[in-house]
């Protein structure tokens, strides 16, 4: 039998789930083409708005690669608008003349932002919010800096607003009605949630009537004219107020269209071997603009598709908004009128309203804000017209106060229905996730995702399927999997490197307040890896905190178990002089140093040195030219080195001097942990570069670059990163390699095991083959030498930190009596 | 006379001492570490921890509490103990504060 053709108009999240659901239920039925106007694969709209506000990236938000489409032999046509359908020959043909042969087809075209018919809607700033290009055009106002003003207080505006803000810019919003979010909210939640934005410096105006935007002579927008008269300069504005289905497309091919494409029960157009759904049509005289909707739609077509009866009758939406930090759900109708009752909670210390409105005993509509997780509980016995006559009076409280002893969170979960709803994007019940856990053996919350959906889509259940996991799992399940910095914050290194950046976090404090911290002052674990991040982060502007620095990097020497400590001065790539080698000696002598060692690092180590005699030892061994080694940081420690070319007869290039280049270019630079180079003059790798974190090998062709060995609680050979032809480029090349591991590394995570969790591919893609990352990743690096590259001990030796060397009294008790 | 009572010295002033750091008090052949904390609370203990004699004045000061930098104890400036799982004590000594000036309580 041969395969039919199916078709597909759009490439958003609706049609990527009815494929998934075909190809689980007949997956040789179809050979299916996919016609894309944006020129990307499938992704997560809903997460446009964390990133937008920094904390998540396109690649995290992919729901289908470019692998997908391979494996599932689709054929998928990027950036191809479809201009017509031809429904008597059964093809379609699009703009850059492609056209393809249906037996079925289906139209996904979504839906376009309602442009408000402004004078000045044409000029350069005005923006929507819809897609990932959206997206990039206000990251890139943002950067710009300015004003932005959001035209739409309802949920994708607020979600704009919050990320614009999250990125630096001046943020107003303006709505048409008295309150925020009004057709899911209530005044009083609407109340609530407008004055946190305001908490966070964003202005919101309601009743507030645009009349025009006004431009430059250039053609851009400088700002917006309400209707009273007030002008508020702007850089960019951002209209958020509402979709309208896009229908162009089946209106020209003569299907019935409405204010969306009509479907029958059964999702077929006019035409019954055309399909549509998603945010394009009209069911029932109803259009959607959320994302559960679609999902059931998607699931009926996948059935219909192969022969079955399914039928599509409607939906009823829950809304989550999704700004970190405020927790709003509403759902159903609450609106007041006759013969209902409402039932309302307020903790106004806590920030917390709740409102339930019954109708004959039944809740018909439920609002809650700051404290959320019953919400889907409320939703379930919404939908379900559930009696709630025999639990009124704790009704509010939630379902932890219902009938006997308050349930823990877990056993709250574990006590609801199988059939109840945890996944209101998915339509995911707790049966099909409990059922999934234990029939395939499922441990962590990605794996429930890649078989449940759950969570999978706007993630705000993920707290509620862990609670399942550990319901299901017990012990066997660890919902931190994402290990946290430590016990101070839930956050995980990558998380807080993240928000550093996106929230332009420039001091500890500011950390620890913006991102939640439990303790006030940090731990010994957490001060020291914030330090370094905000040091590597923001070299010119943050002031490294020395008290946030474990002692060695503190006084720029090694504490011994004794107490005392070791002082190691660069020798730079190994070599030395007779020069330097007396004035070694003489320090030796001279503060009766007892131990005096050759370090696997090719310099010399002195050992057992007081505290109080440290800048004296520097200033002497400062006066023979010498630096500090910078044997005890998390930085550029040595670059071991052979003769090379200079003296050996197999030498290849000359080492000794790239390994000088290399150390002198590096030295003073902080990393995650500590960084050890070295260069080998020929394959016989006598420098031993092949276990170093960084290593070169002379060639005669040039120089291979490798990274990521270990050789102490690890042993592990390096990972080759390349071959380039001279010195300038190794340098460069090990500089950008250095950088990107500065910028990406978990604090004292070694090269190796950062390059195992990133992969030696994309590092050797980034460093290798994308010239504008390396250099970019380079000038960085030397931006922040700028500011790194400062000798600590001629800087004690001078004065600095005094207090760390003495004593503040030496006390006799004779004379204190 | 006094043979029993407190002996109050002074050290040094307040500013001495930097913000979540420490300094050090030579009493015969006893250190003292001096930390201050960010509410300008002065605490006073041996330089010397409970596990392996670590010197406590290079550690890091966070919440009234100070990590030994060679095997990360975490000990009370209040009472001296150690906390968590670790099991020891650390002596400790009365300061008050005349004025600017740190008075050390000896005995």
């Amino acid at each position: 039998m041969t395969k039919q053709k199916l078709v597909i108009v759009g490439n958003g999240m609706a049609p990527g789930r009815m494929l998934e659901h075909l190809f689980t239920l007949a997956p040789d039925a179809y050979d299916v083409t996919i016609f894309n106007a944006e020129p990307r694969v499938n992704y997560n709209r809903l997460m446009l708005s964390p990133v937008l506000s920094g904390e998540k990236t396109y690649e995290d938000i992919i729901t289908h690669d470019d692998a997908w489409y391979a494996s599932n032999g689709i054929t998928l046509h990027k950036s191809a608008k479809v201009s017509g359908i031809d429904r008597e020959a059964k093809t379609v043909t699009s703009e850059n003349g492609i056209t393809a042969s249906y037996d079925k087809l289906v139209i996904a075209t979504g839906s376009s932002p309602f442009i408000i018919p402004l004078p000045g809607k044409d000029l350069d700033g005005v923006l929507t919010y819809r897609d990932l290009d959206d997206v990039d055009k206000m990251l890139a106002a943002a950067k710009a800096g300015g004003r932005a003003i959001v035209i739409g207080g309802g949920l994708l505006g607020l979600e704009a607003a919050a990320g614009l803000k999250m990125q630096g810019m001046e943020v107003t919003v303006l709505h048409l009605m008295p309150t925020l979010m009004e057709r899911q909210l209530d005044p009083a939640a609407g109340y609530l949630l407008e004055a946190e934005f305001v908490r966070r410096g964003i202005e919101v105006r309601t009743k507030a009537n645009s009349h025009e935007i006004l431009g430059t002579e250039d053609g851009k927008v400088r700002g917006i004219k309400l209707d009273d008269g007030t002008i508020i300069e702007a850089s960019i504005i951002v209209m958020a107020v509402g979709i309208r289905p896009s229908t162009d497309l089946a209106k020209a091919s003569g299907l019935d269209v409405n204010r969306g494409i009509i479907v029958g029960d059964d999702m077929r157009t006019s035409d019954p071997d055309i399909f549509s759904l998603g945010e394009c049509v009209e069911h029932r005289s109803m259009c959607y603009g959320l994302v559960a909707p679609l999902y059931e739609m998607a699931e009926v077509i996948a059935a219909n598709l192969t022969g079955a009866a399914a039928t599509y009758t409607g939906s009823v939406t829950a809304t989550k908004l999704k700004v970190t930090g405020v927790d709003l759900y509403s759902a159903g109708d609450f609106a007041e009128g006759e013969g209902r009752e409402e039932i309302v909670l307020r903790d106004g210390a806590a920030g917390i309203y709740k409102r339930l409105v019954l109708k004959d005993n039944r809740i018909i509509g439920a609002v809650l804000y700051g404290e959320t997780s019953d919400g889907p509980w409320f939703f379930d016995m919404l939908k379900k017209g559930t009696d709630v006559s025999a639990m009124r009076d704790t009704l509010i409280f939630g379902q932890a106060y219902q009938g006997g002893e308050p349930l823990d969170p877990t056993a709250a979960v574990a006590a609801l229905p199988d059939d109840a709803e945890i996944c209101g994007c998915n339509g995911v019940c707790k049966g099909k996730i409990v059922t999934a856990i234990k029939d395939k053996g499922l441990t962590s919350l990605d794996d429930v995702r890649a078989h449940t959906k759950a969570s999978a889509s706007c993630g705000t259940c993920t707290g509620l399927v862990e609670k399942l996991m550990v319901a299901t799992l017990g012990d066997a399940f660890n919902p931190q999997a994402v290990k946290p910095v430590c016990g101070c914050t839930h956050h995980s290194h990558d998380e807080v490197r993240r928000l550093i950046k996106a929230k332009g976090l420039k001091t500890i404090a500011a950390v620890m307040q913006e991102l939640e911290w439990t303790t006030s002052q940090g731990c010994a674990k957490c001060r020291p890896a914030l330090n370094y991040y905000l040091v590597c982060d923001w070299p010119d502007e943050y002031a490294d905190d020395y008290q946030s620095r474990f002692i060695n990097e503190r006084v720029h020497a090694n504490i011994q178990k004794d107490g005392t400590y070791s002082v190691v001065p660069r020798m730079w790539g190994g070599m030395t002089s007779s020069k330097e080698l007396r004035a070694i000696a003489d320090v030796v002598d001279k503060y009766n140093i007892p131990a005096v060692k050759c370090t696997g690092g090719q310099r010399i180590d002195m050992l057992g040195i007081k505290k109080e005699d440290l800048p004296g030892v520097w200033e002497d061994l400062g006066k023979a030219g010498f630096v500090s080694g910078q044997a005890y940081a998390k930085g550029l420690r040595t670059v071991k080195t052979c003769v090379g070319s200079d003296w050996c007869r197999f030498g290849t290039q000359d080492s000794t001097g790239l390994g000088i280049k290399l150390e002198k270019f590096m030295w003073g630079s902080w990393t995650p942990a500590k960084l050890k180079l070295a260069v080998s003059g020929c394959p016989r790798n006598c420098a031993e570069a092949t276990c170093k974190d960084i290593g070169i090998i002379c060639v005669d062709s040039g120089y291979e670059i490798h990274f990521a060995g270990a050789a102490g609680l690890d042993i592990k050979g390096t990972e080759v990163l390349g071959l380039v032809k001279t010195e300038e480029e190794a340098l460069e090349h090990v500089v950008a390699l250095a950088q990107m591991y500065r910028e990406q590394g978990h604090y004292l995570e070694r090269i190796y095991k950062w390059a195992k969790r990133i992969g030696v591919d994309e590092i050797r893609r980034q460093i290798m083959d994308d010239a504008d990352k390396r250099t970019a990743y380079f000038d960085r690096f030397v931006f922040s030498q700028k500011f790194a590259q400062v000798d600590p001990w001629s800087e004690r030796v001078s004065g600095k930190d005094k207090h760390e060397f003495k004593p503040m009294a030496t006390l006799s008790l004779e004379a204190a009596e | 006379m006094n043979v029993m009572s407190q002996t109050w010295v002074a050290i040094g002033d307040l500013t001495d001492i930097p913000i979540l750091g420490a300094r050090c008090v030579k009493n015969g052949d006893m250190t003292i570490a001096v930390f201050r904390t960010t509410d300008d609370q002065v605490f006073a203990v041996e330089d010397k921890c409970p596990h392996k004699n670590g010197p406590l004045s290079q550690g890091i000061v966070h919440d009234n509490c100070v990590t030994c930098p060679l095997h990360n104890w975490v000990i009370s400036l209040e009472t001296g103990q150690a906390q968590g799982a670790d099991e020891g004590q650390v002596r400790s000594f009365p300061v008050k504060m005349d004025g600017e000036t740190i008075l050390l309580g000896l005995r």
